[in-house]
């Protein structure tokens, strides 16, 4: 039931109103709206039991392992939380001077400086409000560098196709035309298509590595030869960067532009449509065409750099300077860690990716990669127990629901059939990849035995399997109140 | 197991050609393609009066899964659009030879059309990527 339909009118939380009613008479008559805002009038008690049921009805990484490949659902730390949430961090104006912001300027500089070595990057800006916006502000940046320079002839960005989903959308959105590149039969970047690609039309190649099939790239040094020699820059995705901290720099590998997921790898909150922030570090040469502001510091103050100190800059991407208390959790995270436990969250990541695919290769599930050591992830294709069992990856993922487990990313990357993409993090124990691997093998002989019942599952949840065709084609998203009679 | 016709000729990347009495060709994409695609829910079809070269990303197709381009197989243009497919993709799931057709070309040239595969050797192409 939605909270609209619990609707009386009338009906109020008297202690959350607010004591004073803003005089409206002063907003112009054509700025007021013709008809009343359409508001649930509802108790406090309802209200707070509306929202727990409905995170009751919720997967969550607080209620259940979630092993989502390419999202990295690790536990944040509640530290985390309760520092970025001291009344001097969330009582600040954005307005008030640098000069009342020290402190909090200090943690942003020292974020900046953090993110910029564990890249292995020049400089690292805080603006971007989210990945999305990171990878367009790196885009944005590759194409300002060869504007600069006059080079206007540049229109393709080249797409391996076992990058991040999100790349080619984002090359489109910069107005590059996007050229996809093949994985060769061992998940690295096929070396002769990507030769063959390159030329003078190239802006740059993006990519993050490890790649999405849960590899990493042996011959990245080449590849970066490769496209640098034909004038092309290198965009690193930082999707999955929780395998390699402290291990390998993207700077190193010869990025030019990584943009960071803070909500991945440096445990600020997941989606849910709430703030993000995408911080994006950059090369020597990229430096100049940074987004603005970016915090600096001279003799041991802090001040917002802006357009004096950057002229060349693609611009600002928000009104201040990025989501501050998004950030901070971030900040409290990497100095949580340090330089030694950055190191230990890429050693267990990595080793709880690969006990994990390894159990389930011993107990008879197919690897995508055999060959391959994992990084973060690794992909089981169940295509063997489609055809012969007939249970496809979207019931193993929705029976795994009822043993408690939130499925794999499932049917990505594209590249391999009936894909489950696996990341369990370094936050698990071993009982919970035991757990998984358990409850794999008994999917499996229920759908051996009863293959009907494993079709029909989940049988536990709130509700049953969804039809998600009519979901997409009959979208229903706007809640409108019965027609008075 | 999926279905495909000996008169149609067809294309490693799952597209069908037939060619039509008039000269034109009809396209659609394969019962394996569907069938691998699961159901579809929107079709981005090619516009009449546009034309490809072959190869050219023509079509996107969507389903629950995954989203798809689909490769003119010929060069040509494009001389009648399926429109029926912008309120009902599932045509293309229920009958991907026949009313699930995606677009009728004029081919440039003749000889695209011998290159293309022929029932036996598609037949091939599914036995491997299965």
């Amino acid at each position: 039931m939605l909270i609209f339909e619990q609707s009386k009118a009338g009906r109020r939380a008297q202690a959350q109103a607010p004591a004073q009613h803003p005089e409206i008479d002063a907003i112009p008559e054509g700025f007021r709206r013709r008809n009343a805002a359409v508001m649930p009038e509802v108790s406090e008690l309802q209200v707070v039991r509306h929202y727990t049921r409905l995170s009751q009805k919720n997967f969550s990484i607080d209620t259940n392992f979630y092993p989502l490949g390419s999202c990295t659902m690790k536990y944040n730390p509640r530290a985390c939380n309760t520092l970025a949430l001291l009344p001097g961090f969330t009582g600040r104006h954005p307005h008030s001077p640098a000069a009342h912001g020290q402190g909090l300027m200090s943690c942003l500089h020292e974020l900046q400086e953090m993110l910029a070595e564990v890249t292995g990057m020049s400089a690292v800006t805080l603006s971007p409000m989210a990945g999305a916006q990171g990878e367009f502000a790196g885009v944005a940046m590759i194409r300002a560098y060869h504007d600069a320079r006059g080079d206007t002839e540049r229109t393709e960005i080249l797409v391996p196709d076992a990058a991040h989903g999100t790349n080619p959308a984002t090359a489109v959105m910069c107005g590059y035309k996007v050229r996809e590149i093949a994985t060769g039969p061992d998940g690295d970047v096929d070396m002769a298509a990507l030769r063959e690609a390159v030329g003078p039309q190239t802006a740059g190649i993006m990519l993050t590595n490890p790649s999405t099939v849960g590899v990493f790239d042996r011959r990245i040094q080449e590849m970066a030869q490769v496209v640098h020699d034909a004038g092309g820059l290198l965009y690193y995705d930082g999707a999955n960067l929780n395998a390699i901290l402290d291990k390998v720099r993207p700077g190193a590998m010869g990025f030019d532009v990584i943009h960071m997921n803070l909500h991945k790898t440096f445990s600020t909150p997941h989606g849910g449509g709430g703030p993000g922030a995408g911080a994006v570090g950059v090369s020597e040469r990229l430096k100049p065409f940074m987004p603005l502001p970016v915090v600096g510091c001279e003799n041991g103050r802090y001040r917002w750099l802006d357009e004096d100190d950057f002229p060349q800059s693609i611009g600002r991407l928000s009104a201040f300077g990025g989501n501050i208390g998004v950030l901070l959790r971030a900040y409290v995270y990497a100095r949580m860690l340090g330089k030694e436990g950055m190191s230990r969250v890429a050693n267990y990541a990595t080793l709880n990716a690969n006990y994990l695919m390894t159990r389930l290769r011993a107990a008879g599930f197919q690897v995508a990669y055999p060959d391959r050591r994992a990084s973060h992830e690794f992909i089981v294709s169940l295509k063997r127990e489609s055809k012969e069992i007939g249970a496809n990856v979207m019931d193993f993922a929705k029976r795994l629901l009822d043993y408690g487990y939130h499925a794999p990313t499932t049917y990505f990357p594209l590249l391999v059939p009936e894909a489950l993409l696996i990341e369990p993090t370094e936050t698990e124990t071993k009982e919970e990849l035991d757990g998984f691997v358990d409850a794999m093998c008994k999917i499996r002989d229920e759908a051996k035995a009863d293959l009907d019942f494993v079709k029909g599952a989940p049988y536990k949840l709130p509700v049953r399997r969804l039809d998600d065709v009519r979901a997409a084609k009959e979208l229903n998203l706007k809640w409108e109140p019965a027609e008075a009679s | 197991m999926s279905t495909i016709p000996e008169d149609l000729k067809y294309t490693e990347s799952h597209e069908w050609v037939r060619l039509e009495d008039d000269g034109t060709v009809t396209v659609g994409i394969t019962d394996f393609a569907q069938e691998s695609l699961g159901d579809l829910v929107f079709v981005d079809a090619p516009e009449a009066g546009g034309s490809f070269d072959k190869g050219d990303a023509c079509a996107v197709v969507e389903s629950v899964k995954a989203a798809s381009d689909v490769y003119a197989p010929i060069s040509g243009e494009v001389v009648a659009a399926n429109d029926r497919l912008a309120d009902e993709p599932e045509l293309i799931n229920t009958d991907p030879y026949g009313e699930g057709w995606l677009m009728r070309m004029q081919p440039g040239s003749a000889s695209e059309l011998d290159e293309l595969l022929d029932a036996d050797a598609y037949q091939q192409v599914v036995a491997e990527s299965d």
